[in-house]
């Protein structure tokens, strides 16, 4: 199974590679949030809870964007009865859906979170880093289960593009709480705070529930 | 599915009388017995309708988990259409939940809506998620298909809430009466029982008129493929 995934996830990103679809698109659509929230805030730079709620609602429109194409191709071209086709299981599937996914995200906060710094983050960030790194890749957990179960559901419908993020934001929310609760105290302007174990724990817990959710009913979702 | 109709609708008759006898009884008890609270007098009434409506509805979404997931074991649209029509009552008791909600908070706190309110931006949240069901399920026209995309949306949705509601919790101070948990002790018995009955009230209000959209559901279903077989039959005896 690990096989068939690796196998899937390479056509992916292969696909990304070549198309360049994906990727640019969060990139400009953060990169705009970041002036737009500029402007909005009416703020040079931000600190705690606001510099927080800025990255998060960057990062978590960006992710939606990443949502709505991760079936794109398969659903376009006809790809996704090809894949159903071959004996490949089902979790395999979402496996590579869902890494996709996460390395899309762990790809534009490369990006994203040291222009964040350079454009709106008040304190250095730096020091932050040490609490900030694990965080982000949790919350990316987080998104990558909540958002292969997502763009699943959101294909099978007319209204894809309407329905993704529509049903992936909400859904997102408690892993939004905890991630924005943690980066709160990484940018207080006091200098980063140690982090309670209660906002890991959480973001942990809540990508391991939305993936065993997704290994149970994606053999439903994509059954032909 | 032939005698689904008759399963729906058996004993709705007595049903609903029991229904308008024990909300009719609630409502009643509300305005001429129980006391007015100390604190926030009159306004604290809103309470008998607010809290059962809130309990009811996520009750609801809950069923409409478990249907879901029933349709999925075992590929029988009546579970996808019961799971459809328990969201879809629960939908509207929520609707209701959130209007009465902020008419008590403005009321009792000043403000028609309060952020720092866990249950309130629990319960918003889970409303805007299960908003999206009715556009997921009518966007997919292959029957098949929409009966086990909503189904998955229904189990995920349903397990997503008392996710929701624990993390909103863990964010936020606490100011919203504790309904079940400290108030219960404190309430005089005329409040509690008057309460419990309202609280009944909803949910044979609830389970009634599931019933009856289940039953008209069916009859209409009937209808149609009664109708598409005679239509078959005329078109053949045209022929012949």
């Amino acid at each position: 199974m690990i096989r068939q995934a690796l196998i899937l996830l390479r056509k992916d990103l292969l696909l990304e590679l070549r198309g360049r679809e994906a990727l640019p698109a969060m990139l400009l659509l953060a990169g705009t949030t970041m002036v737009v929230l500029h402007f909005a805030l009416g703020q040079r730079s931000v600190t705690g809870g606001t510099a927080a709620g800025c990255l998060w609602v960057t990062l978590l429109f960006s992710a939606t964007l990443g949502i709505n194409r991760l079936f794109v191709a398969e659903q376009e071209e006809g790809g996704l009865d090809a894949v159903l086709l071959t004996p490949v299981e089902r979790t395999a599937i979402l496996l590579a859906k869902a890494t996709t996914l996460f390395i899309f995200m762990v790809a534009l906060e490369l990006v994203i979170v040291p222009a964040f710094a350079l454009l709106l983050l008040g304190p250095d960030l730096l020091p932050t880093l040490g609490g900030l790194i694990p965080t982000l890749l949790l919350v990316d957990l987080a998104i990558a289960a909540v958002g292969a179960l997502v763009g699943a559901i959101a294909v099978q419908s007319r209204i894809r593009d309407l329905l993704a993020p529509l049903l992936a934001l909400p859904l997102l929310l408690p892993a939004l709480i905890a991630g924005a609760k943690s980066a709160e105290l990484l940018f207080a302007a006091a200098g980063p705070a140690p982090i309670p174990g209660r906002w890991p724990l959480m973001l942990a817990l809540y990508a391991l529930v939305f993936g065993l959710l997704g290994v149970a009913l994606y053999d439903y979702l994509l059954d032909d | 599915m032939t005698d689904a109709p008759t399963v729906h609708g058996r004993g709705l008759k007595r049903l609903a009388i029991a229904t308008t006898l024990t909300l009719g009884t609630a409502f009643a008890l509300v305005f001429f017995w129980t006391p007015n609270e100390l604190d926030q007098g009159f306004v604290q009434k809103i309470f008998y309708v607010h809290v059962p409506m809130a309990i009811v509805a996520l009750c609801g979404f809950t069923a409409g988990g478990i249907f879901g997931f029933m349709q999925l074991r075992t590929g029988k649209r009546v579970w996808d259409m019961r799971s459809y029509v328990s969201i879809h009552l629960s939908l509207m008791l929520a609707t209701g939940t959130l209007i009465t909600g902020s008419i008590w908070a403005k009321a009792a706190w000043g403000h028609w809506w309060v952020w720092d309110e866990p249950v309130l931006v629990s319960f918003l949240i889970v409303f805007l998620l299960y908003a999206c069901y009715q556009p997921l399920r009518f966007s997919i026209e292959d029957p098949e298909r929409q009966a086990r995309a909503a189904s998955v949306f229904a189990v995920v949705a349903g397990a997503f809430v008392p996710l929701n509601f624990a993390a909103v919790r863990l964010a936020e101070a606490y100011t919203h009466p504790r309904t079940l948990g400290t108030t219960t002790g404190g309430m005089p018995g005329t409040m509690l029982f008057t309460f419990l009955l309202a609280l009944l009230g909803m949910t044979l209000l609830f389970v009634t008129l599931w019933k009856y959209e289940m039953a008209s559901k069916n009859a209409r279903m009937k209808l149609a493929s009664v109708k598409r077989r005679i239509e078959n039959e005329i078109a053949q005896g045209g022929a012949a």
